[in-house]
């Protein structure tokens, strides 16, 4: 709200040193995005010359063209990968905006003992971490049978479920109770209420939510990896830490491949929703 | 009309209800009584007392992780919020490409952790190797390895954090201290840090929780190497868990000390914080 005042005083600084802080920022801005590009180059280098000559550009017999790729894909079965981590992260931020913000609703409406002593318990979850809860976590998910793409997404609501509920319920108080009680008196069921009326006004928190829950579930390793059976199932950064064999010897040249291919849906990602992802991580920011 | 909703309960409430039973608080209340047990798998449970606790305490890897992991989060977490406030400062005075350096910054806390570790593994070892080393030559080497990696993951994230709280200043208020007659560094410690203090709280609480509960770049970067020197405290537990036969109790008793740890820390940190923070 106060931005355009701050704007008219940025315009009086600019004058000063502006050329000068260009320049900085767009060096530091390269070498920022350096360590991507040096992993990119190195995904078409042969294998033993990756970790010998990092930082060489692979030319001559040092190229290899896409083997690394080839390579990387068929050892780790990337699509599948892919694919897991797509329908994982998908499914779960759906289900957790659903089901989180509608909890969220019915605790901040029906105020009882009961519901408040849920409140309290999401707030608690959000201070556990997760290695307190890792083993009893993942043998309760295979007691379950939850150890597959379909019953994680169970997990993650489960696990997701305190931030969500905090920031859902955070915003449902602000909503005037007016709004509702007129639609009730029109005749509304407290579905109707809740699809037509509440959940629209929900909208901008249910982004931040889905945004800040696909940013974890998407890069989780290690509930997935103790949770699903790994045998059959695995996700890309379960994928890429795969590759690391048994006595700690890695394919540099397949790893290097798998790494530009993890991170190129995460930066078509970026780049389509930046304007949210940036939004969605200021609003979660400040009511966290 | 609590009343018309409050039947709902079973479609509104159970399904998340339910998902937060199984996946938070039977795990959480079971992993309190078996740090008090002997077991294997969750089922073979006998009661053992304190015994997992005196064997957490007296394993050395632990209490060194445990000072591993506070120190870095210490260092780490004063890089992070110095680098990122004055990255902040300076991308808020409007000079041009503001908007460009900014979705650079915040582009790799994107980047899952593994993947971090492995791109970083790469970096600094092709780095050291003019040096004739490596990352797991010593802890020294993995400790600053990890710092610099969680720089370049989070100074992003909290610059936007910043200068959402830098935009927010009034900008009278910065004029009125200059007509004032203030210095620079007088309108910083007197206007400006006061006035992003909401901003400070969140990112301490964020890069320290963060911090403390490093695992996946741990584990990607150096995975403790040398000889579990630059374990931090989870991958010490995991190990605990999952390496070491027969350890699964202490490992579960080391989950709770953790988790004691990291709750003091995050609610301290939030009241300290808290009670610094001006009305606007």
């Amino acid at each position: 709200m106060a931005k355009n005042p701050d704007n008219q005083v940025s315009a009086v600084r600019k004058t000063k040193h502006g050329t000068a802080l260009t320049i900085f920022f767009t060096l530091l801005s390269i070498v920022y995005v350096m360590p991507i590009i040096i992993v990119v180059m190195n995904s078409f280098k042969r294998k033993a010359y990756v970790n010998r000559y990092p930082f060489k550009i692979g030319t001559g017999k040092m190229f290899v063209g896409l083997e690394n790729y080839v390579e990387g894909i068929k050892k780790t079965e990337f699509f599948n990968a892919f694919g897991y981590s797509l329908f994982i992260t998908v499914c779960s931020v759906a289900v957790i905006i659903l089901c989180t913000s509608m909890c969220a609703w019915y605790i901040t409406r029906v105020q009882t003992p009961f519901t408040k002593a849920m409140y309290m318990l999401c707030l608690f979850s959000m201070i556990v971490p997760f290695q307190m809860v890792m083993f009893t976590l993942s043998k309760i998910a295979n007691m379950l049978h939850l150890s597959n793409p379909v019953g994680i997404i169970l997990v993650y609501l489960g696990f997701g479920a305190g931030l969500a509920v905090f920031m859902f319920t955070g915003f449902v108080k602000s909503i005037p109770l007016e709004i509702e009680e007129a639609a009730m008196i029109d005749g509304c069921t407290p579905i109707q209420t809740y699809f037509q009326v509440v959940f629209p006004i929900l909208k901008p928190t249910a982004i931040t939510v889905a945004i800040l829950q696909a940013m974890w579930i998407w890069n989780d390793y290690l509930l997935p990896y103790l949770v699903l059976d790994i045998k059959k199932y695995k996700t890309i950064p379960i994928a890429v830490q795969y590759l690391k064999g048994g006595y700690g010897s890695i394919d540099w040249g397949a790893m290097m491949a798998m790494l530009v291919l993890a991170i190129i849906p995460i930066i078509i990602f970026y780049i389509a929703c930046q304007k949210y992802i940036i939004e969605g991580v200021v609003a979660g920011a400040v009511k966290g | 009309m609590d009343k018309a909703i409050k039947r709902y309960f079973p479609l509104f409430a159970l399904p998340t209800l339910v998902a937060f039973t199984i996946g938070f608080i039977v795990p959480f209340a079971m992993g309190i009584y078996l740090s008090f047990c002997k077991f294997t798998t969750v089922t073979d449970a006998k009661f053992v007392g304190l015994s997992n606790y005196a064997k957490a305490f007296t394993d050395g890897t632990f209490g060194h992780s445990l000072w591993y992991t506070a120190l870095f989060t210490i260092v780490s977490v004063l890089l992070i919020n110095v680098l990122a406030f004055a990255i902040a400062m300076l991308l808020t005075k409007g000079i041009r490409g503001t908007n460009m350096f900014r979705t650079v910054f915040f582009m790799p806390n994107l980047i899952g952790g593994i993947v971090l570790g492995y791109i970083w593994q790469l970096i600094l070892n092709g780095i050291l190797a003019n040096f004739g080393r490596t990352l797991v030559y010593s802890a020294t080497y993995g400790f600053w390895g990890l710092v610099i990696l969680m720089c370049w993951q989070q100074i992003g994230y909290m610059m936007i954090i910043y200068i959402a709280g830098i935009q927010n200043i009034p900008g009278e208020l910065i004029e009125a201290a200059k007509i004032d007659g203030a210095t620079a560094p007088q309108v910083l410690t007197n206007v400006t840090l006061p006035m992003v203090m909401p901003s400070i709280t969140v990112c301490t609480f964020l890069t320290l929780t963060n911090g403390f509960k490093l695992f996946d770049q741990n584990l990607a970067l150096t995975n403790g190497a040398p000889s579990d020197m630059s374990q931090m405290m989870a991958l010490n537990i995991y190990d605990t868990f999952y390496t070491r036969q027969g350890f699964e109790g202490v490992g579960q008793a080391k989950a709770v000390v953790f988790f004691i740890i990291v709750a003091v820390i995050a609610v301290g940190q939030n009241v300290i914080t808290r009670s610094k923070e001006v009305q606007q």
